[in-house]
């Protein structure tokens, strides 16, 4: 077995065991060791990955291409860059985290882990397909668990949150696939075969109108799961009535599907309708990042701030994928990374808050720093993290973002730029008024003057996650020069 | 005539003589042997569905009326197995209901017979023949749908199903008769040569396709199928759905490639339309409907509008896909109504409110529901997600882009009202659910075997190349 596979093998097994799982204490133990070995093996990944690249200049390494349709040329292609073993990492983090903060589901515990677990088994082939056939495989699979996820496990108004985000994502998905279509009949356009394997039409010049054509289908495809405005109004909604763990997983790793399917497919095969509609997109996104911002500020629930700011952050790996150089796609990529680790640890800790004092309304809390110092303490860090404190991942994120975006000399990107980076404000102020007002402010409730401490498995999942936000922001260096490698034939094909 | 060549016809011999063998056990079987029909029936028919997976040899008989070749053996094993699942599923039924009313053989002859008919229309090298088999596939059933003779719906919907099943079988004869008229034959090698797009050719065609387009239940002509599905026995239901239905596609989609080819560009253009209003009008019935058995209905509706686009790429692909669709649509469906059979059976509930809290009692139907219901809305990695794929891709090979725009708008909706029925069995919780029960051994194979489909027709890639194989020989 080829250890790129083993990223999809080790979930099945997974969950082929946890089928006969007989109590609650197995399933746990289970998922654990599960998810355990596959984060072992993300790490591996890493440093088999730069061991490999060192010897090997292809643009995807660790390759293997079995044929599976024959008629249809689809093959189970696989392979990785430096972008998708980040990727890889980030979702093995977020997955084995969200098990630890998970910990304590009681309805249904066995169906939970199962599901979770094949979801993130889709996103895993997601991120090491080399074929678009089964790339768009994989992120279905991805996206249809979360309508059970939401629907069974959530809170609020779940089944509204749970339909609207299936359909939505599944509508989009559906604009991909017309897009998928038109790449692939057109991936003869140079005189050889129908195919759908990535590199190979990456190769291929597509005729210019079919490029204009198809490019808004993929691009639009995939953004809707990366929130671009105005198709990001499942998200408020999905993370805010989903359960903790799934929204970890939702904002931290399967937006980023978006983000990545925008960069490695549209852009990537479609680079002639890329440069046409980049105008366009850039327009959205901005308002995106301005508009997540705006909507965080006015939001009350702890859950529809992280939504909103999400969006707004996510809106931004747009922006600059958009932005078309060198240094803000590596900012895009990092800003990815560092979004996904952030807003996962912002979710376990309101998880953690909410399962604690029952309200995510801001005014209902209030000085809980002090009856909850491990978790406050790891709330304010997180908070200036995702503000941008030097020092954490999201500054080296926005740096490289906004210094790439500056490269630029045209008034339209100048002013473009200009208003995002205007948002870093607003999102000071929203940060930092959650973060004062629940933290540090006057205690609100007498109940919140005794409330249990962190448990050590929350703990642990809130540690993994911080690890690497810590890593990234103090040693960006070697991550930037990792991803830099794999941008090179991205450049070639656009630029 | 050399002997041998009549095994060319093993199928349709093999059938007719468990038909005979069953008329047979009938007479001589004692009042208490009455019961022991059924298992006596599904292991002869067992027996027939396995000797047809056995390698035969193509041709054709009595000068060109029938014709066999890999394609169509292809087909009438999947037929056979489909019935064999309907068959399964039904057994629970017939030894509750009809048996103590002595009329379960009858009910599993009158199946075999309308069977029989299909394999006849699918194998018809000539006009005649297709009708003979098309009429002999649809009176069967027109008496199976009003077999539940004690309640008034089912008596309802076998005269629905008679009047305008003759009215279309009429039609699709006005319709072959200006055909002849035209051409002077009624081989369809013969026709495939001569015809010509003239008003009195196109016309036929028009008639002739209503004819069928009934029995596929396109749009316009689709307003018997909820009724008729919601008063017959489910497992009649399910046999027009599925079994019914995609004989008559198979032979609408081999006619179309082959003798009307040369009306192409008119009948791509009736298609085309017919697909987009099928799609959406089944779609927009199936949201709001509360019956199971209704819900499916206008859900095979709007499947039968997928199968369409299949239709527009007039070469092995499109053939294939049309081909492997409706074989992943017969395991999909089948599944689907078999839960809805066995709730049916235990409880008599078929409403999808009925269904709520079902995961929690009965954790196996609900996820072989969830299979089902997903296969039919196109998610991966089930079958009925490759069948849509392909399905697309066919008509997007022919710049049918718009089309599958539409097609594809059309599934989301479509996910949208099986996600109702999932919402109801997983999502919410309820103090009367249907209580936990098992269901005998013949419903548990039957519901074994469609969720094998499921699960393994699409990802099992030689199926979908093996189809793709035949259909290109075909063609050539």
């Amino acid at each position: 077995m080829d250890i790129l596979t083993l990223f999809v093998i080790v979930p099945l097994v997974t969950v082929f065991v946890l089928v006969f799982a007989k109590n609650l204490k197995q399933v746990r133990i289970i998922s654990l060791v599960g998810m355990a070995i596959q984060f072992a093996m993300s790490i591996n990944l890493i440093f088999a990955y730069l061991k490999e690249r060192a010897v090997n200049k292809d643009i995807m390494v660790f390759t293997q291409d079995y044929t599976w349709f024959k008629s249809f040329n689809i093959h189970y292609a696989i392979g990785v860059d430096a972008i998708s073993v980040v990727m890889i990492a980030l979702t093995a983090i977020v997955v084995l985290a969200g098990v630890f903060i998970s910990w304590k589901v009681d309805d249904l515990p066995k169906e939970f882990f199962i599901t979770l677990i094949i979801l993130s088994a889709g996103v895993f082939g997601f991120f090491i397909s080399l074929d678009l056939f089964t790339l768009f495989v994989f992120y279905e699979i991805a996206v249809i668990p979360m309508y059970l996820l939401i629907g069974i496990w959530g809170s609020g108004p779940k089944e509204f949150s749970a339909m609207k985000l299936t359909l939505m994502l599944m509508a989009a998905s559906a604009l991909l696939s017309v897009g998928i279509f038109g790449i692939y009949f057109n991936s003869n356009a140079d005189g050889g075969a129908l195919t759908f394997n990535i590199l190979e039409i990456a190769q291929v010049n597509i005729p210019v109108a079919a490029q204009n054509l198809f490019f808004p289908f993929v691009f639009i495809g995939f953004a809707v799961i990366g929130a671009l405005f105005p198709f990001h109004t499942w998200s408020p909604s999905g993370h805010a009535s989903a359960p903790t763990a799934v929204s970890m997983l939702h904002a931290g790793v399967l937006m980023k599907l978006g983000g990545y399917g925008v960069f490695r497919i549209a852009m990537y095969l479609l680079p002639q309708g890329a440069l046409n509609w980049t105008d366009f997109f850039l327009v959205l996104a901005t308002i995106g990042v301005i508009y997540g911002a705006f909507g965080a500020i006015m939001q009350k629930d702890l859950k529809y701030i992280n939504a909103y700011a999400s969006v707004s952050h996510l809106s931004l790996v747009l922006f600059s994928l958009l932005m078309l150089n060198k240094t803000a796609w590596s900012g895009a990529i990092i800003q990815s990374l560092s979004h996904g680790l952030l807003t996962a640890l912002f979710f376990a800790l309101i998880g953690m808050v909410y399962g604690r004092t029952h309200t995510r309304d801001i005014a209902k809390l209030g000085g809980i720093m002090k009856t909850l110092p491990f978790i406050g303490a790891v709330y304010v860090i997180t908070g200036l993290a995702y503000l941008g404190l030097p020092g954490f991942s999201g500054f080296v994120a926005e740096m490289n973002v906004f210094v790439g975006a500056f490269e630029h000399a045209d008034l339209f990107r100048r002013i473009l730029t200009i208003i995002v980076v205007s948002s870093i404000v607003v999102t000071a102020v929203y940060i930092l008024r959650m973060v004062g007002k629940i933290m540090m402010g006057p205690l609100v409730n007498e109940e919140h003057a005794t409330l249990p401490k962190a448990t050590w498995y929350e703990k642990t999942g809130l540690v993994l996650l911080m690890i690497p936000v810590v890593i990234i922001g103090t040693m960006p260096y070697g991550l930037s020069e990792m991803i830099k490698e794999s941008i090179a034939p991205f450049l070639e094909r656009l630029l | 005539m050399n002997w041998n060549s009549l095994l060319l016809m093993r199928f349709e011999l093999g059938l007719l003589f468990i038909v005979l063998a069953i008329l047979i056990f009938e007479i001589f079987a004692s009042k208490k042997q009455k019961g022991s029909i059924i298992p006596f029936a599904l292991i002869l028919f067992t027996i027939h569905t396995i000797v047809g997976f056995l390698p035969l040899e193509d041709g054709s008989l009595f000068g060109g009326m029938f014709r066999t070749n890999p394609l169509l053996y292809y087909f009438k094993n999947v037929l056979n197995v489909g019935v064999l699942i309907v068959l399964l599923q039904s057994a629970d039924w017939l030894k509750e209901k009809v048996v103590q009313q002595n009329k379960a053989t009858e009910f599993i002859l009158l199946l075999l017979a309308s069977l029989l008919g299909m394999y006849y229309m699918i194998s018809a090298g000539d006009f005649l023949m297709f009708y003979l088999g098309l009429e002999l596939a649809t009176l069967p059933v027109a008496a199976l749908v009003a077999y539940e003779t004690s309640k008034r719906e089912s008596a309802e919907a076998g005269v629905k199903y008679i009047l305008s099943s003759a009215l279309a079988s009429g039609t699709a004869l006005f319709g072959i008769s200006f055909l002849y008229a035209t051409t002077g034959s009624l081989y369809f090698d013969a026709i495939a040569t001569t015809l010509t797009a003239s008003n009195l050719s196109v016309l036929g065609f028009i008639l002739f396709f209503s004819g069928l387009a009934f029995k596929i239940s396109l749009a316009p002509f689709h307003f018997w199928t909820a009724d008729v599905y919601e008063g017959a026995p489910i497992n009649v239901a399910s046999y027009l759905s599925v079994i019914s239905k995609g004989a008559a596609v198979v032979i609408l989609v081999i006619l179309l490639f082959t003798v009307l080819k040369p009306l192409l560009p008119f009948w791509s253009k009736i298609i085309y339309i017919v697909a987009i209003a099928t799609m959406t009008i089944g779609n927009l019935f199936a949201l709001r409907q509360q019956n199971m058995k209704r819900f499916l209905a206008f859900s095979s509706v709007a499947q039968a509008g997928f199968i369409l686009l299949g239709m527009l790429s007039v070469d092995g692909l499109g053939l294939a896909t049309v081909l492997f669709f409706v074989t992943v649509y017969i395991f999909s469906n089948l599944g689907a109504f078999g839960v809805v059979q066995a709730i049916s059976a235990v409880s008599g509930k078929e409403n999808i409110d009925d269904y709520e809290g079902l995961y929690r009692t009965n954790p196996k139907l609900s996820l072989l529901m969830m299979l089902a219901l997903f296969s039919l809305a196109g998610i991966p990695p089930l079958a009925g997600f490759f069948g849509k794929f392909f399905l697309y891709a066919a008509a997007a090979s022919k710049g049918y882009y718009v089309l599958v725009f539409i097609a594809v708008v059309n599934a989301t909706i479509s996910l949208y009202y099986y996600l109702l029925v999932i919402r109801a069995m997983f999502l919410r919780k309820n103090q009367d659910a249907i209580p936990h029960f098992n269901s005998n051994f013949y419903m548990k194979l039957g519901l074994v075997l469609s969720a094998i489909g499921i699960l393994v027709a699409g990802l099992y890639s030689p199926l979908y190349e093996y189809v793709f194989t035949i259909s290109t020989n075909f063609l050539n």
